[in-house]
């Protein structure tokens, strides 16, 4: 694997701030937010898009950043999991995760939890079936999934209640 | 992963530009199969042209009498189309079985058939519901139906020059629907072992005026089994039509045998799809009478 010299400048707006950084034409943005942009909590897994450990939102839409070239986020907008917690304040799914014991090794978790976000971003009250479905291409070795998805419905309740209240 | 260039061309004749001057370049659209190659080591192209920022190959459109659906729109973009989703429901079935939530983000249906795989769930729904690709050359456009764009495993008719641009639908008549139906020994995240797409018209008697039967993963391509189609016209869809369709999808299958199962297992299951599809897409026919 030879490194071209050709890398190319793009410009994107990465958890809400505009960057500039350089990216080889082949190269994905997986390894671009890990190594130019040392956002490191996104993680690769398989880098064939089967695990679902470095999933991102492109312009709020949920990818696996393996299967994106960094070139391709041109000019878009690109949320990883450094982007989720507000400051201190973590997400309900975060927190969530956390009082049900949904995470061990980890690595599974930032990707599940940008998975799970945007799935409430989208449905507000999903069922079980529905969170199952969602969370298919997120696979965990470690939880069983059985804690995930019980801690991303009860985010789901908090945030529902969070929004009436 | 030498890739020495990306391009975005933003119009039909800058992309075709570009492609015409380069035979060691490769059209992305989702990169769900483009990017698994290169890692892979199954693809290893100098140039990618990203096909995203061409407006036409993004399309969604429903007027009159087609559907129209841009080679790069994404699975998640047709499925909330909402008139694609209720016009063609056993589309969007097949759409939504691909991948994960983050494939369906970025692979289209466009990928999905150029990719040719046997066992691609969204070409035997294409199939019934008798789409067409409209190709662009440096010759010019030329229209194929999807049946016929494939060539074998991984191969399709595309020239070195070509371009897939659309896929364009009829839109479907008044008492016609379709399903889409797969058999994977996992419920997400797998391989069909095999697939059908099927599309019924029904007039207000019950009786089928047109029908077409398409299988997938039992043959080196996905197939438009024409006599399945002709043995349920004229029917109201009674066991003993619905069974030779059957008949003629089984011996339409040549499936190979592998770690998913059996020639024989699979030629059976078809079959056994096949059935079902059939009364699903009549049922959904009743439901729409009814509604
Ligand atoms: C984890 C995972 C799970 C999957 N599960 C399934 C599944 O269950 N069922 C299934 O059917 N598939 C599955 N797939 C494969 C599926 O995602 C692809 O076949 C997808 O539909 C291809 O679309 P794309 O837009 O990503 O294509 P790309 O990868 O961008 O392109 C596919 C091929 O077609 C060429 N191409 C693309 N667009 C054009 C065009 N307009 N004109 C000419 N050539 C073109 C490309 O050069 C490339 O060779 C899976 C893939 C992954 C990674
Ligand atoms: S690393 Fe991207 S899906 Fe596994
Ligand atoms: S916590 Fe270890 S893979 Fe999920």
């Amino acid at each position: 694997m030879s490194t071209p010299l050709n890398k190319l400048p793009i410009q994107a707006v990465i958890n809400g701030e505009p960057k500039m950084f350089l990216a080889a034409p082949g190269q994905v943005l997986a390894d671009v937010l890990r190594d130019e942009l040392e956002l490191i909590g996104t993680k690769i897994g398989c880098n064939t898009g089967d695990c679902g450990a470095c999933s991102v939102l492109v312009n709020d839409r949920l990818v696996c950043s393996c299967l994106v070239l960094a070139a391709e986020v041109e000019g878009q907008s690109v949320q990883t999991i450094e982007g989720i917690a507000d400051g201190a304040v973590l997400h309900p799914v975060q927190q969530k995760l956390l009082e049900h014991g949904g995470l061990q090794c980890g690595v599974c978790t930032p990707g599940v939890v940008v998975a799970a976000k945007a799935l409430l971003d989208s449905n507000p009250n999903p069922t079980e079936e529905e969170a199952r479905y969602w969370l298919a291409g997120n696979l965990c070795r470690c939880t069983g999934y059985d804690k995930i998805i019980h801690a991303v419905l009860d985010a789901a309740e908090a945030i529902r209640e969070g929004a009436a209240s | 992963m030498a890739v020495q260039e990306f391009v975005a061309p933003k119009s039909l004749p800058e992309a075709q530009g570009i492609f015409a001057n380069d035979g060691s370049a490769s059209w992305l659209a989702g990169g769900t199969d483009l990017l698994v190659g290169m890692r892979l080591g199954m693809r290893d192209p100098s140039r990618i042209i990203d096909l995203k920022q061409i407006p036409e190959l993004m399309a969604l459109e429903v007027s009159d009498d087609s559907i129209l659906i841009g080679a790069a729109a994404s699975a998640y973009d047709i499925l909330h189309n909402s008139e694609i989703g209720s016009l063609c429901p056993g589309l969007a079935d097949a759409l939504d079985l691909i991948g994960s939530t983050q494939i369906q983000g970025r692979c289209s249906a466009g990928g999905n058939l150029c990719n040719a795989s046997p066992a691609a769930d969204s070409i035997p729904a294409l199939i019934a519901n008798g789409a067409v690709c409209r190709i662009l050359g440096s010759s010019g456009e030329r229209l194929l139906p999807v049946e016929d764009f494939l060539v074998g495993p991984g191969k399709n008719a595309l020239k070195a020059d070509e371009l897939l641009v659309q896929l364009v639908l009829p839109k479907p008549m008044l008492g016609t629907s379709d399903a889409y139906l797969r058999l994977t020994p996992r419920t997400e995240m797998d391989i069909a072992v095999a697939g059908t797409g099927v599309s019924i018209t029904l007039d207000t008697a019950g009786v089928c005026t047109a029908a077409r039967v398409a299988i997938g993963a039992v043959a080196p391509t996905a197939l438009l089994v024409e006599a399945a189609g002709q043995a349920l016209v004229g029917s109201k869809l009674e066991d003993e039509a619905i069974d030779s369709a059957v008949t003629a999808v089984r011996a339409a299958a040549s499936p190979i045998s592998d770690k998913r199962g059996s020639a024989q297992y699979r030629t059976h299951v078809v079959g056994v799809l096949v059935k079902r599809a059939i009364q699903r897409a009549q049922a959904r026919i009743n439901a729409g009478a009814k509604a």
